[in-house]
């Protein structure tokens, strides 16, 4: 069988590889490597050697353009040493090569600023939503909701029933389209695959906290067509084991957190289509 | 000629920032505005074609979907006034630096030497405002002036003008790399003057052992071989004012004391820090044996335990007060990323795995006067709790730990405390890693930011009280991204034992860091002329003690000084040669060829004998008020709830990333609806491992009115009973002290030093008394010595203050207890005893008294219950755990009780009592600040075998959990006293700082 392998990036401000590194281990990855941003410049490592990549939490480059804008540009226009390709060549042959990228927080931002997310009709490079300031105006990092939509494309998501409960940790995590007819494609074609809710998982909400940031439509993540390629707000790798959720001191809870779906159904899909 | 892009939100985008400023300037300010809209604005100091400016507006410095850019045209429109602020020459910039770095990957080139990118913010304002309004908005609000510069323009006047001239605040000084003696051959008061003009804060006595220094004959020979003069010149003078500055060389916890206790008795104390805090754990340490966890012990720039057999914990908390009171955003932020280097720069460095912050400020609603040049307690806790965000969050290292303190007294200096624990593997490649040396010949290299004249005299300045005339150049601001591309690639070369020694520089930049480093081999040659540059121009003085941030200083070994270089450049990390260390015994400075300085490091590091300090306690008697007793103190629980010290600080927490890194055991908010405080934090450093770190911390400033012994003693108990309360292990355990104190060496300006140096005596005698019973050693910690504010006619001195902070281990993670109670049926213990101990309390600040019974602290007693509590809850026979401190028995039970969702019914007949019968009442049952008690709630099925594990401590059962979430107190008559809705309770704890 295949060796499934998991690339996280760091770099420049990236802050969640270790956990997210761990999370792909326990979804059962044969290999999670941590790699600095230099190491795939210089060419040390490449994107193609790998199945999963991963674009984890942090504040590149400070956030100092708005999030994850300088690295988009960075990724944008950095060549790879001693080949004839930009980095941005090596991730778009990796997304035709049919295989998955999980963008959390800063690297959902990243996605979704270089427009890999939600890439309608295959525009892996076209900007058209983005994420930005919280309408309070402040960081808030605190647990949410998140209401699942069963008919998405989304690899990641599948088996959940109902929602899943993940913190987020974010300044900038309104998500905003350029203009309505993004919005009702994204949301024909059910690619807003997480939205704040209530406790139930019931409906998407609007209402803080619940809804932590005012993203429009609830929404807090979104994949692109094909269903591998998925960015998400909130920390799934942060919910790996029960002692991380705030309540495991007073409520019967499973051993396993409810992150680690996102991590084993991307494992079992490399296993059965690599 | 310079560039303007300005980047607006399209109309129909919602502006938070612009809002959230609307909303400050009505709340604060009380003026009113209709609207408040912001730009950025990239002003480009860069020959770019009109092609490349359009990609890079359009690029990294805009975001199509919610901005719009305009290049060299304003963009502003439809407001009445228009504020625009930006940086002054020289400050930090670092969105600048990093849309400069943008610029470069687009141009395919970076940018060349003296090109740059500087930004600033516009803010539009819509409303009926006066020039004079718009002033106050500017001053008061928007722009630190320190820092920052600011223009205003109304409607007419920007269309007049057609905008906003571009300016840029390039530093521009006259290249001078010159060297000036010092002529030291004059008068005392001339002495005086070149101290004080020159921000030295050396004393007369200190500037005459350095005058007798340059008359030595053996020094004045050799001065002459060498071509040097024999008047000092600026570099050593300067390095020998950093050196010996208090914040360096803590000169009043190495000095004589004579003490007298007021009873007639007097002592006579060789350094506080050798006879209280070393000898702690000296004495501590013999008495563990071979079960002694410390290994690295106040010699380096953190503290270093063993945590299990492959790993070891590393901990530092420092202060940076006096610049967080100038420009509180920078002096936190700078204080945050500042701390940060010194687990970073222990041993041969750490990973770091989490911060802990304490502030102390003023009341942030303080509507009276101020002395002109102190910022509003609002500004200063707005600045700091952002500034504080930012370096811990961009620093990706978790807030797990931390209090707001407040105090009046801190509008003279408000208190930044930040602390950070480091994680090292136990060897490297097979050396201990806690370890370092330098052998003479390897190389000095310094790595990360660039020297600039930010941070110059930052040593110095902060060793004298804060006044009118401090300079503006001591404040620095961090940047986390450069510290944190420099960390990456560090622990990466650490990994490869690519250097032999680390050690971060701070206070006093390359003066402090390689003269220190210099100890360690004997002497050092550097050439200062190699450090890299933010703008030319700097003199060599200049370089020296600048302490811009990010640096670290490392000896390299020649031989993997080629690997150390090529893998700095490949992680984008600035890295230079700058000298050799050497056995010289010389701290050996050069500017080119040119000897600019040579100091003998005997001289440099033992040349100051200690100072005298008198002391004098006197135990000072407060107004012993007489309170009726009431028939009813829910009122007074529900204002407990709403002051400030104890009031919900949420709205700050939530600001800071408590979990990244995946590691985090017990949150800050824990409860039914995430909203009850916890008492410690648990982290597991290691994922794949259960063993948790425990982190607490006890600080309690107000009980120096009675007496500074029992402040510190309730500091340590407090610290070590939080770090109980959640299951720290007694075990492995250790504290570390943090001192800021206000001046207290006898002056003219400091009348009642003596009372002051006796305060400091004292709490130190506690530190002794307690921490060894406690078996607890001090593993490292630091002083602040001039907390105070004075500008002639106003002295603001900070109340003494220490804090505690504790960190250890929990075998397992799994097991430890959170604060909230967790079903209804549940029995209630109180543990610990409870006297008539209101001195100073809370309580008593309420009704406006101090008091004299300050509470006081049984250590034996209090390890004894910790002891038992500990096993008790290794058993599994706890459901929550919650300390009681500020507002004693009745604010922790409100509190688990909201937090936990259900109610509680107490007896207070059922609380152990200690001390005269007479003295027992409601209010001291209720709000008596006694130590080392600890609420618990036990399942009932359980509850016998709590009793047992308790036996023989003062714990008895008060009550129980109810299913109605009502706080219902019985009082000694059997009436009750307490009555209130959890829901009330909680809306009074969460009101006071919900919207700031």
């Amino acid at each position: 069988m295949t060796k499934a392998k998991a690339l996280v990036i760091t770099g420049n401000g990236t802050n969640c590889e270790t956990e997210a590194a761990h999370a792909c281990k326990l979804g059962g990855f044969d290999e999670a490597r941590i790699a600095h941003i230099a190491e795939l410049l210089t060419g040390e490592v490449s994107l193609d050697d790998y199945h999963f990549l991963n674009l984890t939490g942090g504040f590149l480059d400070g956030d100092d353009l708005g999030s994850a804008k300088a690295q988009a540009n960075r990724l944008r226009y950095a060549a790879v040493e001693g080949k004839e390709e930009r980095l941005v060549d090596q991730i778009t042959r990796f997304i035709a090569d049919g295989k998955l990228i999980l963008g959390v927080c800063n690297g959902f931002q990243l996605l979704v600023k270089m427009g890999m997310l939600p890439a309608l009709s295959g525009n892996y490079l076209k900007q058209t939503v983005t994420l930005t300031y919280n309408a309070s105006g402040r960081f808030q990092d605190r647990w949410c909701y998140l209401k699942v939509d069963p008919a998405s494309p989304s690899l990641y998501t599948r088996g959940i029933e109902g929602g899943v409960y993940l913190p987020v940790r974010h300044g900038e995590g309104k998500f905003l389209v350029d203009d309505a007819k993004t919005l009702e494609a994204i949301e024909a074609k059910h690619l807003s695959c997480l939205k704040y809710s209530d406790k139930n998982y019931a409906a998407p909400t609007m209402e803080f906290p619940e809804n932590p940031n005012g993203s429009v439509n609830a929404i807090a993540g979104v994949c692109d067509e094909t269903g591998r390629i998925m960015g998400l707000m909130p920390h799934p790798e942060a919910f790996v084991h029960r002692t991380q959720h705030p309540r495991w001191t007073r409520e019967e809870l499973p051993e396993e957190g409810e992150g680690l779906i996102f991590f084993k159904n991307a494992a079992k899909y490399v296993k059965e289509n690599f | 000629m310079p560039h303007r892009i300005e980047i607006t939100l399209k109309d129909e985008v919602r502006d938070p920032r612009g809002e959230r400023i609307k909303r400050e300037i009505e709340h604060f300010l009380h003026l009113e505005v209709a609207e408040v809209r912001t730009i950025d604005v990239y002003t480009v100091d860069a020959p770019l074609s009109a092609e490349e400016l359009a990609q890079v507006a359009a690029g990294p410095f805009s975001d199509p979907v919610i901005q719009n850019y305009s290049i060299d045209k304003p963009a502003a429109a439809g407001f009445d006034y228009l504020v625009e602020v930006g940086f002054r020459p020289g400050v930090t910039d670092n969105v600048g630096r990093t849309a400069g770095e943008a610029i470069g990957y687009l141009l395919g080139r970076p940018l060349a030497a003296g090109e740059g990118v500087y930004t600033s913010v516009q803010y539009l304002i819509t409303g009926k405002l006066s020039q004079a309004d718009a002033e106050k908005i500017a001053t008061g609000l928007l722009c630190n002036t320190l820092i920052q510069r600011y223009q205003i323009l109304d409607a007419a006047t920007f269309k007049a003008q057609g905008g906003v001239a571009p300016f840029v605040p390039k530093v521009q000084v006259e290249a001078k790399a010159e060297v000036n003696t010092i002529n030291l051959e004059i008068s005392d008061e001339e002495l005086m003057r070149i101290s004080r003009d020159g921000v030295l804060a050396l004393t007369l006595d200190e500037m005459k052992i350095i005058q007798a220094h340059y008359r030595d004959p053996k020094v004045v020979e050799t001065r002459k071989s060498l071509g040097l003069g024999a008047a000092p010149t600026d570099v050593e003078l300067e390095a020998l004012a950093q050196t010996w500055s208090e914040h360096c060389k803590h000169k009043i916890f190495s000095a004589d004391v004579t003490y007298d206790d007021g009873q007639g008795n007097t002592e006579k104390i060789n350094s506080l820090f050798k006879s209280y805090i070393q000898k702690t754990t000296a004495d501590v340490r013999a008495a563990q044996g071979d079960k002694d966890y410390c290994l690295s012990v106040f010699k380096d720039n953190a503290g270093v335990i063993k945590f299990n057999d492959d790993w070891s914990l590393v901990f530092k908390v420092e202060t940076h007060n006096s610049p967080s009171a100038l420009d509180p955003y920078g002096g936190a932020l700078t204080g945050i990323v500042g701390v940060n280097r010194d687990p970073f720069g222990t041993g041969k460095g750490a990973k770091l795995i989490f911060n802990t912050d304490v502030f102390c400020f003023a009341d942030p609603f303080y509507e009276k006067e101020l002395p002109k040049r102190l910022l509003h307690p609002r500004r200063i806790y707005e600045g700091v709790v952002e500034g504080v965000e930012h370096g811990g969050n961009k620093s990706g290292i978790p807030t797990v730990n931390g209090s707001l303190v407040f105090d009046e007294r801190f509008a003279g200096k408000p208190l930044v405390f930040c602390g950070t624990a480091g994680l090292m593997p136990a060897t490297i490649k097979g050396e201990p890693s806690h370890q370092k040396k330098i052998i003479p010949g390897d190389l000095i290299v310094m790595t990360g930011g660039r020297i600039g004249k930010d941070g110059i005299h930052g040593a110095t300045f902060s060793s004298e009280e804060l006044n009118e005339n401090s300079p503006v150049s001591a404040v620095q601001i961090g940047d986390p991204i450069t510290q944190k591309r420099m960390f990456d690639f560090l622990i990466r070369a650490r990994d490869k034992a690519l250097y032999r020694f680390i050690t971060d520089n701070g206070a006093g930049g390359l003066s402090s860091s390689i003269g220190e480093m210099s100890e360690e081999c004997g002497g050092c040659q550097l050439d200062l002329s190699k450090a890299p540059l933010k703008y030319p121009g700097l003199a060599p003085w200049e370089i020296l003690i600048s302490e811009a941030q990010e640096r670290m200083s490392l000896a390299v070994p020649p031989e993997k000084i080629d690997e150390f270089m090529e893998m700095a450049k490949r992680y984008g990390v600035e890295a230079t040669v700058l000298g050799t260390f050497t056995d010289s015994g010389i701290f050996h400075m050069l500017y080119g060829d040119k000897t600019v300085a040579y100091l003998p490091l005997s001289f440099m590091h033992a040349g100051l004998p200690p100072m005298q300090i008198p002391a004098r306690w006197e135990k000072p008697v407060h107004e012993e008020p007489k309170l009726a007793p009431s028939a009813d103190y829910t009122g007074d629980v529900k204002a407990l709830l709403s002051s400030l010290n104890i009031c919900s600080k949420e709205s700050v927490v939530r600001r800071y990333d408590h979990e990244v890194q995946g590691g985090s055991v017990v949150k800050p908010f824990t409860g039914v609806d995430n909203d009850g405080p916890s008492d410690a934090a648990v982290v597991r450093p290691i994922l794949d491992s259960f063993e948790g770190v425990v982190v607490g911390h006890g600080i309690c400033p107000r009980y120096s009115d009675i007496d500074a012994y029992d402040m510190a003693a309730n500091a340590i108990d407090e610290g070590l009973r939080n770090y109980v309360a959640v299951g720290g292990s007694l075990d492995l355990v250790a504290g570390l002290d943090n001192f800021c104190w206000c001046d207290p060496v006898l002056s003219e300006r400091t009348p009642d030093g003596p009372y002051k140096m006796a305060q400091l005596v004292r709490a130190n005698k506690a530190l002794y008394d307690y921490c060894t019973v406690f078996s607890m050693p001090l593993i490292s910690g630091k002083d602040s010595m001039k907390n105070d504010f004075y500008d002639g006619t106003t002295k603001i001195s900070i109340p003494p203050t220490l804090l505690f902070s504790v960190i250890g281990k929990m075998e397992d993670a799994r097991l430890a207890v959170t604060m909230d109670v967790k079903r209804a049926g549940d029995q209630v213990y109180l543990l610990g005893a409870t006297a008539n101990e209101l001195g100073a309390s809370e309580y008593l600040a309420q009704k406006g008294f101090v008091g004299n019974n300050v509470p006081k602290v049984d250590a034996q007693a209090a390890l004894a219950g910790y002891r038992a509590y500990g096993a008790a809850l290794k058993a599994g026979l706890v459901a929550s755990c919650h300390d009681l401190s500020d507002g004693g028995l009745a604010v922790a039970a409100a509190e688990s009780a909201f937090a936990g969702g259900f109610g509680m019914e107490l007896d207070l007949a059922q609380v152990p009592f200690k001390g005269d019968a007479a003295e027992k009442s409601d209010i001291a049952l209720l709000f008596s600040e006694s130590a080392s008690r600890l609420l618990v709630t036990v399942r009932a099925e359980k509850a016998a075998e709590f009793e047992k594990a308790m036996a023989g401590t003062p714990c008895a059962r008060i009550g129980a959990v109810t299913a109605e979430p009502v706080l219902k107190v019985k009082g000694l008559s059997g009436s009750v006293v307490v009555n209130a809705q959890n829901a009330e309770l909680k809306a009074a704890w969460q009101e006071p700082l919900k919207d700031l």
